[in-house]
């Protein structure tokens, strides 16, 4: 009995390597506490499209649908064409792209392939500043400059702003972010497989052309669209430089003003005060709401699917 | 001898010759040029833009700068006390909501998945909402904050006030936040950790100790740049109700009781209210101008420090 207590290890047991009981409380709260914050990001999740559904169901089962498929946007008459607006949308979208995407992937070509690495600690930076550049910045040099001096004298467009001077805007805001999305693609391919091309003789264009870019693909998609959802979700450049204000009539010329979804939605928004209690105007903003976010969310799915492929493969 | 026969000389001639053999790569020269020139096009854009807006805005920002920037909202362009205070007061305040509610939350979610979470679905659920968060247009934002903090909550956060705009755009950078802060922490070497470990350190000490102090620059760029982000954010403040035509109240940088007051401007909304009103009277577009350079100085001076921080630590830690 007596040699128990004088153990030969000081008393050491599998008891002494518990924590005191005080400590190990503290670490369970601060890591409930940190997992709590976790949480907050489902939570707006679950806000948003809560928001969304509440207005927008009303509308759904309200709306008389011929108003639906109108000759216009109209919303404070109770004509809510969502075809002006989509169509919008998809003519500034397509121009932001025509000019994003051959500027965005020949910069990211560039840069992590021809570029040497002093000029590219110089040109990057210089690259994302302009992808912190504010969107209402754009939407000014869009309506005061490129409105005027491109849309005006190259198309003999309006210079007072068109759906062309906003998706030039828009392109150029998007630039950076194809240019940065495609460069990390194509940084992410081995550099095996480029010495081994060489090394069977092909030039640097036949390695970059035949080998690089095909192995990247998956990340040029991501890229690609993230920009489209980006385009289609953009607002201050549309609203600003469109060439609309309030109302547009159906229009599938990229030289006419109009309003897309996001710009339909601010400009209604302007006059929030008067909307509420006009029939389903107010309703119509998060119907609109509803129809752009459920097409960035699917874009955004399937450009993530694309990344993780990429990530995968190497 | 008869060395000159061999097979291997022949070949070897034949080599020499295509080495020696002087061409140039005209199809690279040309796609390499007009890759640079892609490049170049996006930055003389950005120059052109600096330019004009700079252009436009010289005459009041070196005229009256300090009226320019003391003024308030005017209903004529040539009125000598036009100016952006108001609007600098509503900024100040959106950035301090941001950086009490989006960096404490976001950070903490970042530490949380990256050292806490266990490797389930739910983690991945978690992870893959916060990427789509990030990509949810900023309007959608702004439908979010006109419902549930103008509307619902209306009795807390007083409506169309800063604290609704404040909120609505602190839950916008979150995401961005998250996602910068969980690269920073995991790009700390597992060597450190382990070291905390050995010498006795809970997971919150390590954590404390080690992983934050290291992930610190990462973690502060990831912060400026969705502070440059949420500063030049104007969709969802038109949705939350920045006041459109005058604002009578001109609140000082510390007046907390005008937090909730039912009106507010910020710097991106008063751009955008002064490029319609040239509509009417062109004099609102070099306020405007002015305007835009006096915002562009913050998001620029942020994102520069930002970009700097972390090409100074990638490179010494290499």
């Amino acid at each position: 009995m007596s040699d128990t207590r004088v153990d030969p290890a000081g008393g050491f047991s599998i008891e002494s390597l518990k924590a005191n009981p005080r400590q190990a409380r503290r670490e369970r709260l601060i890591r409930d506490s940190l997992g709590a914050t976790a949480l907050v990001s489902v939570f707006i999740s679950a806000l948003i499209i809560w928001s969304l559904f509440s207005e927008a169901w009303t509308f759904i089962f309200e709306v008389d649908w011929g108003s639906v498929w109108d000759i216009g946007w109209f919303p404070r008459r109770g004509i809510y064409d969502i075809k002006t607006l989509i169509v919008a949308s998809l003519i500034v979208t397509g121009i932001a792209m025509i000019v994003a995407g051959p500027l965005g992937l020949g910069a990211a070509i560039y840069l992590s392939e021809y570029a040497r690495p002093g000029v590219r600690r110089t040109l990057k930076p210089v690259l994302e500043i302009l992808a912190g550049i504010p969107s209402v910045v754009l939407g000014f040099f869009a309506l005061k400059w490129i409105a005027p001096n491109l849309v005006e004298t190259l198309f003999g467009g309006p210079a007072a702003g068109s759906l062309l001077a906003a998706g030039i805007g828009v392109g150029v805001l998007v630039v950076p972010l194809v240019a940065s999305i495609s460069e990390d693609a194509m940084k992410a391919v081995p550099m095996a497989l480029r010495e081994a091309s060489s090394g069977l003789g092909a030039r640097k264009v036949m390695t970059t052309m035949r080998v690089v870019l095909p192995a990247a693909v998956s990340g040029l998609m991501a890229a690609f669209i993230v920009a489209i959802s980006r385009a289609l979700g953009e607002t201050m450049i549309v609203f600003m430089a469109g060439g609309a204000a309030q109302t547009a009539v159906y229009t599938h010329s990229a030289l006419d003003g109009s309003l897309t979804m996001t710009a339909g939605m601010t400009s209604l928004a302007r006059g929030t005060d008067n909307v509420v209690g006009e029939g389903l105007t107010f309703q119509s903003l998060f119907f609109v709401g509803l129809v752009l976010f459920a097409l960035t969310f699917a874009l955004n799915l399937i450009a993530d699917r694309f990344v993780h492929r990429v990530r995968e493969q190497y | 001898m008869a060395k000159a026969r061999l097979v291997g000389d022949r070949t070897n001639k034949v080599m020499v010759q295509a080495m020696e053999r002087r061409s140039t790569d005209v199809r690279g020269r040309v796609f390499q040029i007009s890759l640079l020139v892609t490049l170049l096009v996006s930055l003389f854009i950005l120059a052109v833009l600096i330019v004009d807006v700079v252009m436009d805005g010289w005459g009041i920002l070196t005229g009256r700068p300090g009226g320019f920037l003391g003024g308030t909202m005017r209903s004529l362009s040539d009125d000598p006390k036009l100016g952006v205070h108001q609007a600098l007061v509503g900024t100040f305040w959106i950035a301090v909501f941001v950086a009490v509610l989006a960096f404490p939350i976001g950070i903490g979610a970042a530490i949380w998945l990256e050292e806490y979470a266990p490797k389930n679905r739910f983690t991945r659920f978690i992870e893959l909402n916060i990427r789509n968060l990030a990509g949810v247009p900023s309007i959608v934002y702004g439908l979010l904050g006109l419902f549930l903090f103008v509307n619902h909550l209306e009795g807390v956060t007083g409506g169309k006030s800063i604290a609704s705009a404040g909120i609505t755009l602190a839950i916008l950078v979150l995401p961005i936040v998250v996602i910068t802060a969980q690269e920073a922490i995991r790009a700390v070497p597992q060597g450190l950790k382990e070291g905390a470990y050995g010498v006795g350190a809970t997971k919150w000490t390590m954590i404390r100790s080690q992983v934050l102090p290291y992930a610190a620059p990462g973690i502060l760029t990831g912060t400026l740049l969705s502070m440059s982000r949420g500063i030049g954010e104007a969709a969802p403040l038109l949705l939350v109700g920045a006041v459109s035509g005058r604002l009578g109240r001109d609140s000082g940088f510390f007046d907390f009781g005008d937090i909730n007051a039912d009106a507010f401007m910020a710097m991106p909304v008063i751009i955008v209210e002064w490029v319609q009103n040239s509509g009417r009277d062109p004099g609102f577009a070099e306020a405007a101008a002015a305007a835009i350079v006096v915002l562009l100085v913050f998001v620029i001076l942020m994102n520069a420090t930002a970009i700097f921080l972390r090409n100074h630590f990638e490179n010494k830690r290499g």
